[in-house]
């Protein structure tokens, strides 16, 4: 997939003015937030359970390629193959290939962002493979030939009427003739239509949320239920997986899996939690006859050991999304790539180069509230001040902003001088504000009054206030 | 893809220091070799830590939660008359698809002579499937259902409407009680993996708020999920 990360601020001007989008995103929050809150609340040892959710990732890091051997030796043992590959490209090459090793025609596809990073539907589709999308979240936007703008909510960006238009449009080739508005009713439907392509579909493909190296397995988590009829029915799973998903054992992922869902949608759990260990066994009902896992990595290995490991401790529940003020206000898209939002502006870079995204460590107001609310901890806006760092010093971004960085780094420099500029600026957004005590437009800063009046500054500046107050401690008073 | 793999793994071996690969081995030898919980790694929420009666109402109260529905009998013998009240309450034809699972055969189905039962994996035609569970977790009404020649994986997500028969002894507190049942599970021959190829947490009614925002049940498993509870631990 070619990112769209460089037209980053054009991405995000057009996305304020999308009404759709606006409309979709409007009040969103509220239920991902407050839900998380009261499931937190209802587990004492939240807390707890986070710095050991943070260990175990910190110790998976530390040891992880001993770690993948293991799993994959496990993986074997359980019948199954395991697969590596360094580039999308490759993994793309490899599940063609596993697909054509059974003469597929149809795959069935549970939730993956690996899926998106590998740009997979579209190149099956180009090789005569049909891919079906099954989460509806998923469905919904591959019949809009869309990405995804959040990583556990996919279709979040949607609202009612487009999705209505969408399913109208897509689905008069199934007999449904009738534009339905009721969301029941449009559920009901794709369920239909979907339900007899589990069971047509020659591959299965799942992402995973982790890789248990003491047993082989890998967990997907759903609350449709998809993630499951896709690798049940199928004739082959493939599983698309990274090398930094594992977690050590059985006890670990179950730590891992509190934390999971209470931060992602705030549930207690989520409804599914599957555990898959290789194929069917001689003596199964059901299940699919051969089980691949993918691992791609994709710039994670280069990752171990920098300034950037921590991001690999990412159990993907998109809190930091939900609770980032940039996110909740221009959704996915406009981040151009896979990854939106804080664990997307730092690990976007890491992937697709800096040099092509340095926009995205900008967009953010370092509030905070992303590594707040996150259950592994991630330090997210330091990495964020890390690529700005970085990007400052290979000359990336534009030269204006370089320039009003540099001028600013002078003044914080010299104190004095600050103060005096400081103390003569606000003089002159006083003077220039008048009797109506707001300014309209402002030189050098129309991003900031193009869309809201600027308040003339009152009083002193703080320096000012500062000493004023300490002289008056000084002198006895409170 | 041998190059691809030697070439992932060098990298990150390099990166944490080529000359740390015996600590490292030691390392997750280590964490490994003691299967089970690691109280400073894996902390236990003590809300599962119950027993009793107790238990049985936390688990209650937690599949409510997870919108799924409970019948309470007071004995094995009872399970037929319920299943078939429960079906008939819905409207449901009197008919499902059951696991083969021995331990079903302990239900006198025989008393329900309406009630027609084939023991199979199921269709996307059957409407109901009635299972077993491995165990069920309390701490978030959560069933933990095993995979096996008797215990098809299907029956948990195809049929429309899905019966779990949850002993009270079925019951424990949290999923690290339940890992270490499955840890205990016979080894199949010579490979020493006592996971089967499927282990699902079934946390209520499949799901979706993916259009509008609105949470409606049915998405793409079981519409319902129906829970009986049969006292198989009476004191009396």
């Amino acid at each position: 997939m070619i990112p769209e990360t460089r037209t980053f601020k054009e991405n995000a001007s057009k996305a304020l003015k999308d009404e759709n989008l606006q409309s979709a995103l409007k009040g969103m929050e509220g239920g991902f937030v407050f839900g998380r809150l009261a499931t937190i609340e209802k587990l004492p040892e939240y807390d707890d359970i986070r710095d050991g959710a943070v260990q175990i990732k910190k110790h998976v890091l530390e040891n992880l390629d001993v770690y993948l051997e293991t799993f994959e030796a496990n993986v074997i043992k359980n019948g199954g193959e395991v697969h590596w590959c360094q580039s999308p490209e490759q993994a793309r090459q490899k599940v063609l290939e596993l697909c054509r090793s059974i003469d597929a025609k149809t795959v069935t596809k549970g939730k993956s962002m690996i899926g998106e990073e590998m740009d997979l539907n579209h190149f099956l589709e180009e090789h005569s493979v049909e891919p079906i999308e099954t989460d509806l979240g998923e469905y919904i936007i591959q019949l809009a030939d869309e990405r995804p703008s959040h990583i556990i909510a996919p279709a979040i960006h949607k609202t009612k009427a487009q999705v209505s238009d969408l399913f109208h449009e897509h689905h008069k080739k199934y007999g449904k003739t009738e534009r339905l508005e009721d969301p029941r009713e449009l559920l009901e439907e794709a369920r239909e239509i979907l339900r007899p392509k589990y069971v047509t579909a020659d591959v299965g493909i799942t992402g995973a949320n982790f890789m248990i190296a003491e047993t082989g397995s890998t967990v997907i988590v759903t609350n449709e239920g998809n993630g499951d009829l896709t690798q049940t029915l199928a004739k082959m799973h493939i599983v698309l997986a990274t090398p930094e998903k594992i977690a050590p054992t059985l006890e670990d992922a179950s730590t891992l899996l509190r934390i999971l869902a209470r931060s992602a949608t705030g549930q207690e759990y989520s409804v599914y939690t599957t555990f898959s260990s290789g194929p069917k066994r001689s003596e199964d009902l059901d299940g699919p006859s051969s089980y691949h896992v993918i691992i791609l990595d994709n710039g994670r290995s280069e990752m171990v050991g920098s300034e950037f490991e921590d991001m690999l401790r990412c159990i993907k529940c998109g809190a930091c999304l939900m609770h980032c003020p940039v996110w909740s206000t221009i959704g996915g898209h406009a981040y151009g790539w896979v990854y939106p939002g804080p664990m997307g502006s730092v690990l976007t870079p890491n992937i697709v180069g800096l040099e092509d995204s340095c926009h995205l460590p900008n967009a953010s107001t370092f509030c905070g509230r992303c590594q707040e609310v996150c259950p592994e901890r991630i330090p997210l806006p330091r990495m964020l001040r890390k690529h700005r760092e970085n990007a400052y010093n290979a000359k990336l971004g534009a030269p204006i902003e370089r320039t009003g960085i540099a001028v600013w780094a002078f003044f914080a420099r010299h104190p004095m001088l600050y103060r005096f500029a400081t103390g003569l600026a606000m003089k002159a957004l006083k003077l220039m504000a008048g009797s109506k005590g707001k300014l309209r437009s402002v030189p050098l800063a129309s991003g900031w009054t193009g869309a809201r009046d600027l308040p003339a500054p009152e009083g002193q500046t703080f320096m000012a206030q500062y000493r004023a107050r300490k002289q008056r401690r000084a002198g006895g008073g409170s | 893809m041998t190059g691809a793999r030697d070439q992932i793994l060098g990298r990150i071996r390099g990166k944490l220091g080529n000359d740390k690969r015996a600590k490292s081995e030691q390392a997750v030898t280590d964490w490994l070799a003691k299967p089970g919980v690691k109280p400073e790694i894996n902390p236990i929420p003590a809300r599962g830590q119950i027993s009793g009666e107790a238990l049985v109402d936390l688990f209650r109260e937690m599949l409510s939660v997870a919108a799924a529905t409970i019948d309470d009998v007071d004995d094995i013998k009872d399970v037929p008359g319920a299943v078939s009240a429960w079906l008939a309450e819905h409207n449901l034809p009197a008919e499902a698809v059951m696991s083969p699972d021995l331990c079903m055969d302990e239900i006198p189905w025989d008393d329900q002579s309406m009630l027609t039962l084939r023991r199979d994996r199921a269709q996307t035609s059957d409407a109901v499937g009635i299972t077993p569970v491995f165990s069920a977790i309390a701490e978030t009404g959560t069933l933990m259902m095993a995979s096996s020649a008797d215990t098809p994986t299907t029956l948990n997500f195809l049929p429309d409407n899905h019966i779990a028969i949850v002993r009270k002894s079925d019951i424990v507190g949290t999923y690290e009680e339940g890992w270490a049942k499955m840890r205990l599970r016979d080894p199949r021959a010579g490979d020493g993996n006592f996971m089967p190829r499927n282990v699902n947490l079934v946390t209520g009614p499949s799901r979706s708020a993916d259009i509008d925002k609105t949470l409606f049940m049915g998405a793409h498993g079981p519409r319902r999920l129906h829970i009986v509870i049969v006292d198989d631990v009476k004191e009396d």
